[in-house]
């Protein structure tokens, strides 16, 4: 339908369908009728009682003429409501907003015409942590959730966790209020006004419309989701008009909410995947390199199957929960060696592939060299092959491979599983076998390793990193467990991953993907939320300078009651930074005694726990002696099973 | 404002494999094997050492007792013999940075050396409950 205008003649049709009512700005103006004063007569000035003496407003609105009271007739609908079905038809669950003028009439739509229940909004404080819950709750639940948000101030809060979203390719379905029409605009609508909302996200979102009418909405509604979710999968940006949500519309008014169909993912072909089959059966020593591999909770499984198919050696980068922890076939803690014993690597949806057969040093000269042995077949199957921008420099270094197959690695495994089996001969089974069994003990070696690494320092105040992995995990093991964010950035290194055994899809969810800080926090409560409904319980482990970003998200958590136990590993630093300086000052030869200033977060000390229980959150701390620490989180673990969330403050080491 | 950690991530990824295997690894040649004379230490101030390690950054990556895990190998308690550890702190040949005698002391090095030859032996693995696998 054309979009109705607010021109004369629009003005002139659309009061046909307007009945007299009150809103508070009418009330000013207008004698009030006694429906108008029903329920606050006494309380408000402004309705006062034809008995009492008028006041000089009331006379004010007595000379002048009626105005034009308007509310939605009986016949009538918002254009809101319409977008709400389309919202709704699509399975939101939640919208995340920190609320903004802008998208009131979809607001309203939402609590009053929805009911406020899928979506239901979930108040917000930022519109950085509402992305990030975003963020965190698609890599529970698989699905995404709406952000509602100012097309300027609330889009330019939001970018960062969108550009977070982006790198790691996760879907976000942002929507942003926008009053395009100049006529009309009121007030602060002008600086919330733009020509072109999503230009300043468009390199780092998939696609973005703004419809002109509902119909044009519905259809790029459904478009929306169909291209966030389908591999690549990215964030979208809907700008919703408001005179669009606004304006009432007819309720016989012929509107379609389009059917959503979801693409399936690309396989890759056959030919290609029958020739990795040779190079894998053929090979010695094969590796498997899963970054943003599983995609659904079935990716696991099938990645499992085609490990123990070949008896290969995996490398779990860890953007998603690829394989299991402790699994013997699990390199991942010796990655660099099994990278370089590999003669056929192989690229499961890796972002750094690149990184994976090469290393680059950091020195005052960088220079790079290859680790993998010359020679060895280089693989990859990802749909990273079928979508590229070129501004953010996300793509990493160029890798030349052998085979590159542009397609999704989970969709594929299932055909290359087939492919291989049908390939492997009781020859080739014997030598699989015997590499397992080398593989096996080489994983039990390097588990053994981790667990004595741990026992290091481990009376040492503050509290080590590793003892405060191994005192949560001691405490949730036997629950069923999701670890909903941490801010280890290497795989190798990350002592959850060394000491936890992950079994399960939802039990790690990788990285906030562009390296944004402040992403913990807001994902961690997102991933929560989504985990709630499945009983599960959500541990993070929560860094200070994290927090720090926009810790409103806490009260967030506090007021809808999202069950999160976090675990702060305190270091009173952005500590990443200041190895960083202290390279630069060694390089330089002058001042490394100083490498720690501009980058700590001490004098004075930041109280977590308080910070936390002001808004309304358990929370103890700091704590500094070792000893303390399984008790307080078995305190906070009580409190979070009751359903709300819980922090515990842990003055840890830097590293 | 936003402060990114790409640049941190790939340090950190490339100083992860040596933990626990600097020998083995080519990738990380260690300094060359110290002559017998060379080996060893001369007399170190472990409480000086200790204001040092703390003062010019180590503990950043080998953590405070230098049982290090996340951004360098472990490096105490029994660091590697001195002649090779003087041998690597000025001329790391991975990621660590260098510490030429302009900025630390042959005897500031002995001092750290003795700090962290003093580090407490940890109890052992399977007395611990919390890291039963
Ligand atoms: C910015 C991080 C960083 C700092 C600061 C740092 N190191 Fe290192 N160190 C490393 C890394 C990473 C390695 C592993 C090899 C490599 O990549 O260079 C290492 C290796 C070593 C080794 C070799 C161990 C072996 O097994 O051969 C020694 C010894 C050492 N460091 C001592 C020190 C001392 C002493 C200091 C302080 C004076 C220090 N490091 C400061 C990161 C650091």
């Amino acid at each position: 339908m054309a979009r109705t205008k607010n021109t004369p003649e629009t003005r002139v049709e659309r009061r046909r369908f307007l009945q007299q009512g009150a809103l508070a700005g009418a009330a000013l103006v207008v004698a009030p009728s006694p429906a108008d004063t029903v329920g606050r007569v006494q309380e408000d000035p402004a309705y006062q009682t034809p008995q009492a003496p008028p006041a000089p407003m009331t006379m004010a609105a007595e000379a002048a003429p009626p105005a034009d009271v308007q509310v939605l007739g009986d016949g009538e609908r918002s254009g809101s409501d319409f977008m709400v079905d389309v919202f709704k038809s699509l399975g939101f669950e939640y919208f995340c907003a920190n609320p903004g003028s802008s998208f009131r009439g979809l607001h309203e739509s939402v609590i009053n015409h929805g009911g406020n229940r899928a979506p239901e909004l979930i108040t917000c404080c930022h519109e950085e942590s509402s992305v990030a819950m975003a963020h965190g709750y698609f890599k529970v639940e698989g699905k995404p959730l709406g952000v509602l948000a100012h097309g300027t101030v609330g889009l330019q809060h939001a970018s960062m966790a969108l550009y977070n979203a982006w790198c790691d390719r996760v879907p976000v379905y942002m929507i942003l209020g926008n009053h395009s029409d100049a006529a009309i605009r009121r007030g602060a609508e002008w600086y919330h006004g733009v020509q072109d909302a999503a230009a300043m996200v468009r390199d780092y979102t998939k696609w973005d419309d703004t419809p002109w009418s509902l119909t044009h909405f519905a259809e790029s509604a459904v478009r929306a989701y169909k291209i966030a979710l389908t591999p690549p999968m990215a964030p979208v940006v809907m700008v919703l008009d408001g005179g669009l949500q606004e304006h009432p519309i007819s309720k016989s008014e012929p509107l379609a909410v389009p059917r959503l169909t979801l693409p399936v993912p690309p396989q890759g072909e056959q030919g290609a995947v029958e020739e990795l089959a040779r190079m894998l059966v053929a090979a010695e020593s094969p590796v498997l390199v899963a970054d943003r591999m599983a995609r659904t909770p079935n990716g696991m499984t099938l990645l499992v199957e085609l490990a123990e198919t070949l008896q290969a050696g995996v490398i779990d980068q860890g953007s998603r929960m690829n394989f299991p922890s402790r699994h013997p076939l699990n390199q991942t803690q010796r990655g660099r060696a099994a990278v370089t014993d590999a003669d056929v690597i192989v690229g499961l949806e890796v972002a750094d592939f690149w990184g994976v057969v090469n290393a680059l040093r950091d020195q005052l000269h960088r220079s790079a060299r290859r680790v993998a042995r010359p020679g060895a077949k280089i693989v990859s199957i990802t749909t990273g092959d079928l979508y590229i921008r070129s501004n953010y420099q996300d793509f990493r270094r160029m890798q030349d491979v052998d085979l590159a197959m542009a397609a999704d690695a989970e969709a594929t495994l299932p055909v290359l599983i087939e492919a291989v089996k049908r390939l492997v001969t009781s020859d080739r089974r014997r030598a699989f076998e015997e590499r397992g069994a080398r593989l096996a003990q080489a994983s039990r070696t390097a588990a053994a390793a981790s667990r004595t690494a741990a026992s290091y320092a481990w009376e040492a105040s503050p509290v080590s990193t590793a003892r405060l992995s191994a005192e949560i995990w001691a405490q949730i093991k036997t629950e069923d467990w999701s670890l909903v964010s941490s801010y280890y950035s290497s795989d190798q290194t990350n002592w959850p991953r060394r000491l936890w055994d992950f079994t399960r899809p939802y039990q790690w969810l990788g990285h906030a993907g562009g390296g944004g800080i402040g992403y913990g926090a807001p994902a961690s409560v997102g991933a929560a939320l989504a985990n709630r409904r499945h009983g599960r319980l959500s541990v993070a482990i929560q860094t200070d300078g994290d927090l720090m970003y926009a810790p409103g998200v806490l009260w967030t958590a506090a007021h809808h009651r999202i069950p999160l136990l976090s675990v702060m590993n305190n270091n009173r630093a952005y500590h990443q930074e200041i190895m960083h300086v202290q390279k630069m000052c060694n390089a330089r030869n002058r001042g490394v005694d100083r490498g720690e200033l501009g980058s700590q977060l001490i004098d004075p000390n930041i109280d977590f726990a308080k910070l936390a229980q002001s808004m309304g959150v358990y929370a103890e701390g700091p704590i500094t002696n070792p000893n303390d620490l399984g008790p307080a989180i078995r305190r906070a673990l009580q409190v979070v099973k009751k359903g709300e969330p819980a922090l515990v403050d842990v003055v840890t080491q830097a590293r | 404002m936003t402060r990114t950690m790409v640049g941190a991530a790939i340090v950190v990824m490339l100083a992860a494999p040596a933990v626990g295997r600097v020998q083995k690894d080519p990738a990380y040649q260690t300094a060359p094997a110290a002559k017998p004379a060379d080996a060893r230490a001369p007399a170190g101030r472990a409480g000086n050492g200790a204001t040092l390690y703390k003062k010019v950054g180590c503990y950043q990556c080998h953590a405070n007792e230098g049982q290090g895990g996340l951004a360098g190998p472990r490096i105490g308690p029994s660091p590697v013999p001195y002649a090779r550890f003087l041998q690597y702190i000025r001329n790391p040949t991975g990621d660590m940075p260098p510490y030429t005698a302009r900025v630390l002391t042959n005897q500031d090095v002995a001092d750290i050396y003795a700090f962290l030859e003093a580090r407490p032996r940890p109890p052992a693995v399977d007395t611990i409950p919390q890291l039963a696998p």
